[in-house]
């Protein structure tokens, strides 16, 4: 009978599609705002995940998040590096300067100060020119984003110059950072040039960098640090998590989302389960002269069913091929860069999706089981 | 060679309680015999449809005995009724009821491919079959693009082609003029009848009942009179008085 349940499904064009296009339309909505919140939020910590050879952060205990850096005194490197089981520990700046251009533009920035001697967090990722050119004097690295920020309408070039603190940073590289949580750009330098561009030059570390010994757990190394030093250390993706913890608790971030995801949700189930629902009502009469015929009730719900995730599975295909779509145009924008479908996305709304399905199917074949074939002798 | 095919005694049904309580069916004493092409007649709103139902064991009735070719089928076990209607009993409805999104052989094949039959074999003999029945240039058509005659006739088909034993029909030819009627009725009484199968039929329709065996009058929930043609002579012939 499964020709049958097939047959009818695609029998009304319309409706067929109208109910494809319900699931399509809550699939899209669903996993575009949740992919884009968790783009967004992955964003606060982007800088962090961005030196990828840190495998933990020490700073001052009070610092909570990325953006909330409290200085250290200078000598925390040293003690750090003190500590059993680290293998080395580099220094790491992080300001919020004011950068100008000789054109009149000017925008607050990110700089991140490198460990001169090894440049560890230099950007992998360059449009233009090299990292290794941070070694030259009063050089810096500033992202594509941030650039068009600075430069409006002038195309990448190296060898511009930006003014921060009375100090001067030339233009060596021009990077592929992840995108910040703020749209501010990103530079790096070394950190003797990086501290000047904000202020006094003395007890400005804002972070120690850290790698492991061979056999030595993470986690029993930061225990280490705090014991010996007194210092906050955190392993790099539990720095992470702090970040988006801390975003999401004290931001509108979550509830704003939240709100659309909502609305997302309930829409896209009330109309695609609702469409689904009438679909069965409207096919009863058809279903009950299937039953009067000698179809068995198994049968007929396994009809239901079969109907239910045809258009599930097509109708969710569609929707994440066309979320699939709207990132893959949309990643190549600056404002939403980086910003992409995430698997867990797709497996929630698909979870949703099924829910949804699963529920409509529930409903409908409560109304195929529970009808009288005897209906179809009246007129 | 004359063994009941459906015999009822006392068969009571009503609908809804308390103030809103219908007595339709108030102790229906009927039989109709192998063999033969039954008719029932009677009034709008006497009770044949609900009659009709119960026979079917698509609705339970209140109180009385149906029995089946000798059967009490409410003593069989829920799963085997639902095998048992599948094979034996045959339906023509006054809406004729068609799956509309399926073809003339399709819809025609749907007792066989309920009961289990592989597609392919289902499918040949409903063209076969409504070759048969003069729809051979018809087979792939779907019910919107049929005639109201044509339709009532795959409709007789699908009641046809698993040969059941006994066929029930609730006005099959209200919705036909006067010759497709004819040609439905033809097809009933040719192809539903054997020694061991056995046709009802509820019509309005008195110009018909030169093709009955068997009359039987039903008012206000009851079998009022029955009328039975000469065994002997046993010929469609003049309406029975
Ligand atoms: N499901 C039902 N609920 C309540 N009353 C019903 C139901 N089915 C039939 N009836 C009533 O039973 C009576 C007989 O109906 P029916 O069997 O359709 O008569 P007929 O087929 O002879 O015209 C009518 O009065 C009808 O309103
Ligand atoms: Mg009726």
């Amino acid at each position: 009978m499964n020709f049958v349940a097939w047959k009818m499904l695609l029998h009304d064009r319309a409706k067929y599609l109208g109910l494809v296009f319900a699931i399509a339309f809550s699939t899209f909505l669903l996993e575009n705002q949740t992919s884009i919140f968790a783009g967004i939020l992955k964003r606060t910590a982007s800088q962090i995940l961005d030196v990828t050879d840190a495998e933990v952060w020490v700073m001052e205990p009070s610092s909570q998040y990325f953006d909330d850096t409290k200085p250290m005194r200078d000598t925390a490197l040293l003690r750090v590096r003190g500590v059993p089981g680290v293998r080395w520990a580099v220094r790491l700046y992080k300001g919020l300067p004011v950068a100008r251009t000789s054109t009149g533009h000017f925008a607050q920035s990110i700089v991140t100060g490198l460990d001169d001697a090894t440049l560890v967090g230099a950007p992998r990722r360059m449009v233009l020119g090299s990292w290794e050119r941070l070694r030259e004097p009063d050089s810096v690295i500033v992202d594509r984003a941030g650039y068009f920020l600075l430069f409006p309408g002038e195309p990448l070039a190296l060898g511009g110059r930006l003014e921060m603190n009375d100090h001067i940073g030339i233009i060596v590289g021009i990077s592929e950072a992840s995108a910040p949580f703020v749209s501010f750009p990103v530079l790096h330098a070394r950190y003797s040039v990086a501290v000047n561009f904000q202020g006094q030059g003395r007890n400005q570390l804002s972070y120690v960098v850290v790698r492991s010994a061979d056999g030595i757990a993470l986690s029993e190394l930061c225990a280490r640090i705090t014991a010996q030093t007194g210092l906050r250390a955190r392993k790099t993706d539990e720095f992470a998590w702090d970040c988006i913890q801390y975003y999401l608790r004290n931001t509108g971030l979550p509830v704003n989302f939240g709100i659309t995801i909502a609305i997302a949700l309930v829409v896209g189930t009330v109309v695609a389960g609702q469409t689904f629902y009438l679909f069965t009502v409207e096919h009863l009469r058809q279903f009950g002269t299937l039953k009067a015929l000698g179809v068995s009730n198994p049968r007929l719900v396994a009809m239901v069913l079969l109907q239910a995730f045809t258009v599930g599975l097509i109708g969710f295909g569609l929707g994440t091929g066309m979320a699939a779509l709207f990132f893959e145009v949309s990643h190549l924008k600056i404002v939403t860069r980086g910003i992409t479908l995430i698997w867990q996305t797709v497996a929630l709304t698909g979870s949703c999706m099924l829910l949804v399905i699963l529920l409509a199917s529930y409903l409908s074949v409560r109304r195929v089981l529970v009808l009288d074939p005897a209906v179809i002798f009246r007129s | 060679m004359n063994t009941p095919a459906v015999r009822c005694q006392n068969l009571q049904k009503h609908f809804g309680e308390g103030d809103t309580r219908i007595e339709v069916l108030r102790g229906v004493d009927f039989t109709a015999m192998a063999g033969q092409l039954t008719f029932l007649l009677g009034p709008s709103g006497c009770g044949k449809t609900t009659f009709l139902s119960v026979i079917a064991d698509l609705l339970e009735c209140s109180g009385g005995v149906v029995k089946l070719f000798g059967r009490d089928i409410r003593s069989v076990p829920a799963a085997e009724r639902v095998r048992f209607r599948r094979a034996n009993l045959g339906f023509v409805f006054q809406q004729c009821n068609l799956l509309p999104s399926l073809t003339a052989t399709e819809n025609a094949a749907v007792p066989l491919l309920a009961a289990g039959a592989r597609r392919r074999d289902a499918f040949d003999r409903a063209r076969e079959l409504l070759t048969r029945l003069g729809l051979g240039d018809r087979l792939d058509t779907l019910p919107s693009r049929l005639s109201g005659g044509q339709q009532q006739r795959v409709a007789t088909a699908r009641a046809l082609i698993h040969q059941p034993r006994l066929i029930l029909c609730d006005e099959p030819t209200a919705a036909l003029d006067h010759r497709a009627g004819e040609a439905v009725m033809e097809l009933l009484a040719a192809a539903g009848l054997a020694p061991d199968r056995a046709v009802i039929v509820v019509t309005h329709d008195t110009r018909l009942l030169h093709f009955a065996h068997s009359i039987a009058k039903m008012d206000d929930g009851r079998i009022v009179e029955v009328a039975t043609r000469d065994p002997v002579s046993n010929q469609p012939g003049p309406a029975l008085s």
